[in-house]
């Protein structure tokens, strides 16, 4: 091979420029291989069937990671907090399931495939609409108005049939009969295979606007309006395009959630909905790209195995959201950044022992406090609903006192211990970060 | 015309009502900063805490108990999670009261049930006072409107007659220049959030069993909460006085005036038809659009005029 | 490059802060390819006239202008569309961005790519070498890769001045660059700046009287949002005035 080398842009296309672009890319390359491969994982060999459960989970978790991308690019990257989102991920879903009725009954010609994309059109334009208004204000009031907007949407899906549909919503069928590929997608699997092909297409999308003038000004405009007035632009018209675009991409979230589900209703505009994004998102860590997958990803985890086994999923959503706020900010996604200067400087082992001795009582605590919340439900909620809390077999009485002193020790136990280990990760932390700054000082 | 006036008065209790709770939320949003989510929360937990105490030991030791529990839980919250949530940020603030609201409607559900409480007016308060055009004027709303007269000078007298008072006044408007001044600003804050949560707190109590109790009743409240806060305006009790009534009013007028858009376009010759473009839209009754109205004037105060009515300060 | 002409102007500018004037009546006249300082005592309201030149304020009364034209009302974005730029007191720049991105960040608009969503700034050529240029030239290669916010202070400060000349603009405005320096970086920065700046039209508001008479070839003072004297520096030097101003009693002369 010639060794001219030229200016790098002018490098053709080699192997070298294949090799990099995996060397950056790999995690998502395997992650759309895991996506791809992962039903399989409870595929039943015998019937030759795929488990319900887990396709409707996965699904949900393609959906979500789109909708929940799509808030961080007004949350992380913007600085834009917004109460309503879901309102765009709702009218999507609207616009789709008329758009599908109105396939179905012969209107027009359109592939199944293509479908999302009308769902992120209308996405789009009421992002524009309610965006004009929202995004010329500053921080507080923007969160205001989104709220505003998010109940008054709700309100109006409550009440108005003919594009709503009322309390009833707006049902429809996503086998229209036209494909691409000529699928009937009668099965839920079919459908999880396009939820993917759009997910993979929205993330690249997403991902490449942050490497745009747009997406750049975007994160200038977060961290110093003045500043972004006085290298020329305009702020608030750079919160509006981003604003904007978000909508495009919950739009198309909102269309798969229609695709799915075959139904849409008032809840998917609702404040449940767009406090979910705000869940996700922050939990996921908003500084980084892939944090708000990672906190889909966990939340859809959550809701589903979780609400199998207990009323009260949405507590320890709450509690987790809560505790992050106070303590881990930047989410997951910021605690593992925050190791990674660690991890490059090779002394990541050394946090390993603290890390280990966290686990136990991290352990005991939560399940204290798994355990009083339980209690506290069945309590209440659960006799109205006339269930007991069994755990392995065995009845509890939330009426004893016993069960309540357990779940107290365990919790109280657990916490004090937790908060021993975590002062000796904090020293171990201490001495690994002088380590490396006297490192890098001698280098 | 006797309709009117009847809901006049009901809409003025009703807008007491609401003072009571935007008030302790106009101090702790303009001097903190803080949109404090969790506000309507503690309004929800005065109403709660009332109905188990009064179950206890009655209603009147329970109008004292639980506006003190709300403003000691809202001292404990300030004290230990707030300023700590503080340094990480704005957003992060309004995040955690978020957060603290979601939770608090959870830990309702769990303690009390999802369905309504028998929370009740109590016996000696529960007859009509006077009549006035056929219609009862109930003795509880009699009380109701003494409860928040006398809560008003109270608040009135604490804040231009005390120097705490006067601290919180500068505090509200010149928060930095207070802290500036040498006054010790946290400790201010911690008494401005107890005291605003025993507010909302004392509001639960004695609305509680006015309006309905139950684990919605945050969410319910706390949208109107917010527009009468902006609506008065920043920094400007007074301005929020005239946003609670205004409010208390147009709430109670909307469910009591049975017209739509196209009674008005009726009026002014313009049928409206099931025909016509939107009519679905425009047939639709003032009581049913009733929820909506708060939402509708958040977003046109905050796009007309941000300051609100007498705001000194920016949102 | 204006060669000639009107520049920047500000012509019986009044400011008031609610009842509190903090300008009043200042009329300045930067004739074009020049460099200016404007000086004086703590509370002059120097930076309050920046303020008001760049748009963050709206003036009580009077009027600016900027290549003959009005720029008073305008928004700030706007003012610096039309060729005017300003660093700020408090460094200001983007400090969860890369140095890299922050100069990139101040050539985007000046190189017509508004608020495209359809550029990979990647690929970008020209645009990214233009940045190397400019960073090579504020001596901060090394530290291309580094969140902003964790440079040193005076290597923030020459990136302030980088964002704030990157977009090209013909008029800048300097709030106390050397402030907060020793000597030898203030006098790396001036050598800076007087490198970045030539050809164009510099206003500067400054403390240090070394970097002002060392730079400057007008020098304005400002007292009590009054203009007291306005000149060449050794005129500045010599003025009774200007002397009383700053020491309150007549002295031989005005030390650095």
């Amino acid at each position: 091979m010639s060794e001219e080398i030229a200016h790098p842009a002018a490098r053709p296309l080699s192997a070298g420029r294949t090799a990099g672009f995996l060397a950056r890319q790999w995690p998502w390359l395997v992650a759309l291989a895991v996506a791809v491969l992962v039903p399989y994982l409870s595929y039943d060999w015998a019937t030759g069937r795929h488990s319900g459960f887990m396709v409707s989970m996965l699904s949900q978790m393609g959906i979500m990671i789109i909708f929940a991308l799509s808030y961080n690019m007004q949350m992380g990257q913007t600085g834009l907090l917004s109460f309503g989102h879901a309102v765009f991920l709702g009218l999507g879903g609207y616009v789709t399931a008329h758009a599908l009725n109105a396939v179905k009954a012969g209107s027009f010609w359109l592939p199944l495939e293509i479908t999302p994309l009308a769902g992120g059109l209308g996405g789009l334009v009421f992002a524009i609409l309610f965006g004009y208004f929202a995004t010329k204000q500053r921080a507080t009031a923007f969160a205001m108005i989104t709220l505003g907007i998010g109940e008054l949407v709700t309100a109006c899906a409550l009440m108005f049939q003919t594009f709503f549909g009322g309390e009833g919503g707006v049902s429809t069928n996503r086998m229209i009969g036209h494909s691409l590929f000529g699928l009937s997608y009668a099965q839920p699997l079919q459908v999880y295979y396009l939820i993917v092909a759009w997910t993979a297409i929205a993330v690249a999308l997403m991902l490449l606007l942050t490497r745009t003038p747009l997406g750049r000004m975007a994160n200038a405009c977060r961290d110093n309006f003045e500043r972004a007035q006085f290298v020329g632009y305009d702020p608030r018209m750079v919160r509006f395009v981003q604003f904007s675009l978000s909508g495009f991409f919950a739009g198309i979230a909102g269309a798969l959630y229609t695709l799915t589900y075959e139904i849409v209703t008032y809840d998917t505009v609702g404040g449940g909905m767009s406090a979910n994004a705000l869940l996700m998102t922050y939990i996921g860590g908003v500084g980084a790209f892939a944090g708000p997958v990672i906190g889909a990803v966990l939340i859809v985890l959550l809701q589903s195995w979780v609400s199998l086994l207990s009323n009260s999923w949405l507590v320890y959503a709450g509690v987790l959201f809560i505790l992050m706020v106070t303590f881990a900010p930047g989410g997951i996604a910021g605690i593992v950044m925050m190791h990674q200067p660690i991890w490059r400087a090779g002394r990541l082992g050394r946090l390993a022992a603290p890390y280990a001795r966290l686990v136990l009582p991290t352990l005991l605590a939560a399940v204290g406090f798994v355990l009083a919340i339980e209690l506290c439900s069945f309590l209440t909620i659960g006799a109205a609903q006339g269930k007991s809390l069994t755990l392995s077999g065995v009845t509890v009485n939330p009426r004893s006192g016993t069960p309540w002193i357990a779940a107290v020790v365990l919790l109280g136990v657990g916490g004090l211990w937790m908060r021993v280990e975590m002062r000796r990760i904090g020293t171990a932390w201490d001495a690994v970060t002088e380590e490396i700054k006297a490192m890098g000082g001698r280098a | 015309m006797e309709v009117l006036l009847v809901s006049l008065l009901n809409g003025l209790v009703y807008g007491m009502l609401l003072f009571m709770l935007a008030s302790g939320l106009t101090l702790i949003f303009s001097m903190m900063g803080v949109l404090n989510f969790a506000h309507a929360s503690m309004y929800m937990l005065g109403a709660y805490f009332a109905f188990s105490v009064s179950r206890l030991v009655g209603f009147w030791p329970a109008l004292v108990l639980a506006p003190a529990i709300c403003g000691l839980m809202g001292a404990l919250i300030e004290m230990y999670a707030l300023r700590r949530v503080h340094k990480n940020g704005h957003i992060a603030e309004l995040l955690f009261t978020f957060g603290l609201a979601f939770i608090i409607e959870k830990g309702v559900q769990m303690a009390w049930g999802l369905l309504p409480v028998p929370y009740r007016v109590p016996p000696v308060l529960d007859h009509p006072l006077f009549q006035i055009y056929g219609s009862n004027f109930h003795a509880y709303r009699g009380f109701m409107l003494l409860i928040s007269a006398l809560m008003f000078v109270a608040i009135w007298l604490l804040l231009t007659r005390t120097r705490i008072g006067l601290v919180i006044q500068a505090a509200l408007t010149h928060p930095e220049m207070v802290g500036a001044l040498g006054h010790n600003v946290p400790r201010v804050f911690t008494i401005v959030f107890a005291g605003g949560s025993a507010l909302a707190g004392l509001a639960g109590v004695i609305g509680g069993n006015y309006l309905v109790t139950e684990p919605s009743m945050a969410i319910t409240m706390g949208p109107i909460v917010f527009v009468v806060v902006v609506f008065g305006g920043l920094g400007s009790l007074a301005g929020c006085f005239i946003a609670s009534l205004i409010m208390g009013l147009v709430q109670t007028y909307a469910v009591v005036l049975d017209v739509s858009f196209a009674d008005l376009l009726g009026r002014l010759g313009l049928p409206v038809t099931s025909a016509t473009p939107l009519a679905e839209f425009l047939t639709i009754p003032l009581p049913r659009v009733g929820a909506l109205l708060p939402y509708l004037m958040l977003i046109l105060v905050l796009l007309v005029k941000p300051r609100g009515l007498m705001g000194t300060r920016d949102t | 490059m204006s060669a000639g002409g009107p520049g920047l102007r500000l012509i019986d500018v009044h400011k008031s802060f609610g009842p509190t004037p903090v300008i009043m009546g200042v009329s300045l006249d930067v004739t074009p390819g020049t460099r200016h300082a404007i000086i004086g005592p703590n509370g002059a309201g120097k930076t309050t006239l920046f303020n008001l030149i760049s748009g963050r304020f709206p003036v009580s009364s009077g009027t600016i202008e900027l290549g003959g034209r009005r720029i008073d009302g305008l928004a700030p974005h706007e003012i610096n569309r039309r060729g005017l730029s300003r660093s700020f007191q408090v460094t200001s720049i983007f400090a969860r961005m890369t140095v890299f991105e922050n100069i990139r960040c101040g050539l985007l608009w000046s190189r017509g790519y508004r608020y495209s969503f359809w550029h990979l700034l990647g690929g970008e050529r020209a645009l990214n070498e233009a940045a190397a240029r400019l960073l090579a030239d504020f001596n901060l290669e090394s530290r291309r890769d580094v969140p902003a916010g964790l440079l040193s202070y005076a290597e923030q400060r020459a990136l302030e001045i980088g964002i704030t000349i990157a977009g090209g603009a013909d008029t800048i405005l300097l709030d106390e660059p050397t402030a907060g320096m020793s000597r030898s970086e203030a006098d790396h920065a001036v050598a800076l700046i007087r490198r970045v700046t030539a050809g164009k039209t510099l206003v500067m508001v400054e403390h240090d009287m070394s970097v002002v008479f060392d730079v400057a070839d007008v020098v304005t003072v400002l007292v009590y949002g009054q203009v007291i004297a306005s000149g060449p520096p050794a005129e500045i030097r010599g003025s009774r005035a200007v002397q009383e101003a700053y020491l309150g009693v007549p002295a031989a002369g005005v030390g650095a």
